[in-house]
């Protein structure tokens, strides 16, 4: 039995779903046996944290703090023990630009992008180097925040005259973001648990929006209601793509120095049958519909056991 | 949520693996649930609602300057005269009692009714859900204004009703584009079960229905045998300016009118009534019944004794002294920080605000950034069911003090400006777009407003080329 602090909610865009995420985690952690604290992270975390005295602390948050080293920074100051990725891994996936750039540069292919700060257009006239850009990419061009984990803030530009109000929207949520090309096929998300100190790719998940033909895209609202999605695990992919997804997963996993679990989120280009990857997550999602415990649902580990892993890899790097 | 022992108590909920969880529960969803609002607007909006944010979100009226020493005389008084009465079930059409305490305001307001004509409900809220209940059937049309009372949207998708808006000016409702509407759904071969209304004090556009459109409309509704559902909750708020007459009172044959004590006295004892022709009464009443048997007793009776402790305007009278010097404030600060490209209406009385910026701005996204000031409002879009209203925004005056709507206001300004000069840096040199309505320029000394008002269109003309794909494409045209 471990003393263990849940931190759930906080300030970021993502609260709801870390409430969430938070919730199911103390219950699956009081089934093990453990005794636990939940905090809603706040200005009090550190005072809370000094009361609670727990052995380990379960992130359960997504988003900014949460998710991009900040928390664990604070954690790692505090000498507590705590599941999931080390600061340095969690600033360079939070940031989908240091995190591209490293795909960039080990050869993992990810769709060809250009990251601007707002300091770009305001001071160095950026503006002007856009059309290039456009058509570099060309259209539907994807816009969007650096550093926000959910689908807020994307936008597709579909033509040049878009591009200016896709900015100003990705810039609401961040002071850098990111045009990037689209990629038309299918969504696939490869989750990595670590299981006996080897990270190993779980089944792939695929998103198909259900009744939405006009959506080209997963958006926020799909990815957190019942019903509003169809989730595909293990995803009708051939072995040779299925393998492919996997080994890539692994290779982004272990290149942003990940540990404990991630998600890692690609697309299936439908017309040359390449997987890109576009992201990594990780603290990804815990609710009833995120797509790492249906990953690992389908690979025979139910929440508990999933639950289990994550602090048990934790636990481990004392 | 976390709290005291919050790791203590049982397990709460039982386990299930999250696969077999959604296929279990999405089999047992009815279909309409999965055009129930959105969860992005309402994990945002759940932002608004952390202490450090000064949140001009709300729809509050101020309940901090009920005297606590009035409400416990009140209580002490429903113990002693009605203690077992007010525990007791009640009947469903409400007690004489508060039906008398709703046809003295209502004859405030220029209505004559008959208590016999009379619905107690639980809020006005319950009004819309009874009427939706009462006349819709799935595919039903409802005409409403654009932008319309977010609340609504709600009851309108649950009862899967196609909505069809009219765009509103500074006089409310066009009723000539409501004419021009009704005429295509009868050659199209539909008839609107009912248009439903806000003429006095908008919410959330902040614009009042002109006298003359008023006539029109209940004339509409006669010639055409179309009920108007006559929300009306703020009409004793008025701050500027004479009384209208409100629609029951130039004709109560298609005229089911709504109102409520939430803004007179308190929404915490949830009692609202309709006052409906005969007929429609009795189903709504079979409607409630189904609902909620009848509304509170321990509230009724708590309405009560309040009226008949004291004359109640004028509680109403010190509350309309508060909300229209917060008003003022927003106001002159909205003249004082808001980028010119801006505009906004200004309400002669009730809660709200409504401003309109630039096309290019997307208020929801605008939400996000204006969250990490500390600052919230409602996006435009929560007040439509046909994707407009995504530069529009909703601001609480009521519900928030004076230096807190002047900061408020002064960070949300900031951000505003911030976005449209980051537009014009991207597009170069060239100005910022015009929004559509003409408008005076802001005056130079804010302390004496000659506030810009703005038509209440839904949305600017689009930019040049084609729209954005929202990805946040939060209400759709089918509730």
């Amino acid at each position: 039995m471990l003393r263990i602090a849940v931190l759930k909610g906080g300030r970021s865009l993502e609260r709801q779903v870390s409430l969430r995420s938070g919730a199911r985690v103390q219950d699956a952690l009081e089934r093990l046996g453990h005794r636990v604290t939940a905090i809603d992270v706040g200005a009090d975390l550190v005072q809370r944290l000094r009361e609670a005295e727990p052995e380990i602390a379960f992130i359960a948050l997504h988003g900014r703090d949460g998710e991009d080293g900040t928390v664990q920074e604070l954690l790692e100051a505090m000498g507590i023990v705590y599941t999931g990725s080390g600061v340095s891994a969690c600033i360079r996936a939070a940031d989908k630009v240091l995190a591209k750039h490293a795909m960039r540069d080990r050869g993992i292919p990810t769709p060809e992008f250009y990251a601007f700060s707002e300091t770009a257009f305001r001071a160095l006239g950026a503006a002007e180097a856009l059309p290039a850009i456009e058509e570099r990419l060309s259209f539907p061009i994807v816009v969007k925040p650096a550093a926000q984990g959910s689908a807020l803030g994307i936008k597709f530009a579909r033509s040049p005259a878009d591009v200016p109000q896709a900015l100003v929207a990705a810039f609401s949520y961040d002071r850098k973001v990111l045009l990037e090309r689209y990629v038309r096929g299918r969504d696939l998300a490869v989750s990595v648990l670590e299981d006996a100190g080897a990270p190993r790719a779980l089944p792939v998940v695929e998103a198909v929006p259900v009744g939405r033909d006009e959506q080209p895209f997963y958006d926020f609202e799909a990815r957190y209601e019942i019903g509003r999605t169809r989730f595909d695990c293990p995803a009708e992919l051939d072995e040779e793509t299925s393998g492919r997804a996997a080994e890539l997963a692994l290779a982004v996993y272990s290149l942003l120095g990940c540990s404990g679990f991630a998600r890692v989120d690609l697309m299936l280009d439908a017309q040359d049958g390449e997987l890109y990857v576009l992201e990594a997550d990780t603290v990804p999602g815990l609710t009833e519909t995120s797509l790492l415990p249906q990953a690992a649902d389908a690979a025979g580990i139910d929440f508990d056991g999933l639950v289990d892993r994550v602090l048990a890899a934790a636990m481990a790097t004392r | 949520m976390s709290g005291p022992g919050a790791g203590q108590g049982p397990p709460t909920r039982r386990h299930r693996s999250a696969a077999r969880d959604i296929e279990r529960y999405t089999a047992l969803f009815a279909s309409r649930t999965r055009v129930m609002k959105s969860s992005a607007m309402r994990d945002l909006m759940a932002l608004t609602e952390q202490p450090e944010v000064i949140s001009l979100a709300g729809g509050w009226p101020d309940t901090s300057t009920f005297p606590p020493d009035s409400y416990a005389a009140l209580m002490s008084m429903v113990a002693s005269q009605s203690c077992s009465r007010a525990l007791q079930y009640g009947p469903t059409d409400g007690l004489g009692l508060v039906k008398r305490c709703i046809t003295e305001v209502m004859l405030a307001e220029g209505i004559e009714v008959d208590p016999d004509e009379l619905l107690v409900t639980t809020g006005g809220q319950q009004v819309i859900d009874l009427v939706c209940k009462t006349l819709l059937d799935p595919g039903d049309v409802v005409v409403c204004e654009a932008p319309t009372y977010p609340g609504a949207v709600p009851a309108f998708c649950a009862y899967e009703a196609d909505v069809v808006q009219v765009t509103m000016d500074r006089d409310g409702m066009r009723v000539d584009e409501l004419r021009r509407v009704l005429d295509e759904l009868d050659a199209a071969g539909r008839r609107p079960k009912f248009i439903y209304t806000v003429p006095t004090f908008h919410n959330p556009a902040g614009v009042t229905l002109s006298l003359e459109r008023r006539h029109e409309l209940v004339e509409i509704a006669t010639e055409r045998e179309l009920i108007v559902l006559e929300d009306n909750p703020y009409g004793l708020l008025r701050y500027e300016g004479s009384p209208l007459p409100p629609l029951r009172a130039l004709g109560d044959e298609f005229v089911i009118y709504a109102s409520t004590f939430s803004k007179i006295l308190s929404p915490g004892v949830r009692l609202g009534w309709a006052a409906a022709p005969g007929p429609v009464l009795e189903k709504m009443n079979i409607g409630k019944q189904a609902s909620d048997l009848c509304s509170s007793s321990i509230s009724q009776y708590f309405v009560g004794a309040y009226f008949e402790s004291r004359p109640w305007e004028e509680y109403v009278r010190s509350l309309i002294e508060i909300y229209r010097r917060r008003r003022d404030v927003m106001l002159d600060a909205l003249a004082e920080h808001f980028p010119r490209e801006a505009t906004w209406t200004h309400p002669e009385g009730g809660l709200f605000i409504w401003a309109t910026l630039p096309d290019y701005i997307d208020t929801t996204d605008l939400l996000a950034r204006a969250l990490d000031e500390n600052v919230a409002f409602v996006p435009g879009r929560a007040a439509f069911l046909d994707g407009r209203g995504g530069s529009s925004l909703r601001l609480n005056f009521s519900g928030v003090a004076e230096a807190e709507i002047r900061e408020g206001i002064r960070r949300l300004g900031e951000v505003v400006s911030e976005q449209v000069a980051l537009y014009g840096t991207l597009t170069g040199s060239r100005p910022a777009r015009q929004p559509a309505a003409p408008e005076p320029r802001r005056p130079a000394v804010p302390a004496a407003p000659e506030p810009r008002r703005q038509a209440v269109s839904g949305e600017a003309p689009p930019v040049a080329g084609e729209r954005l794909a929202d990805v946040l494409r939060l209400p759709r045209k089918r509730a």
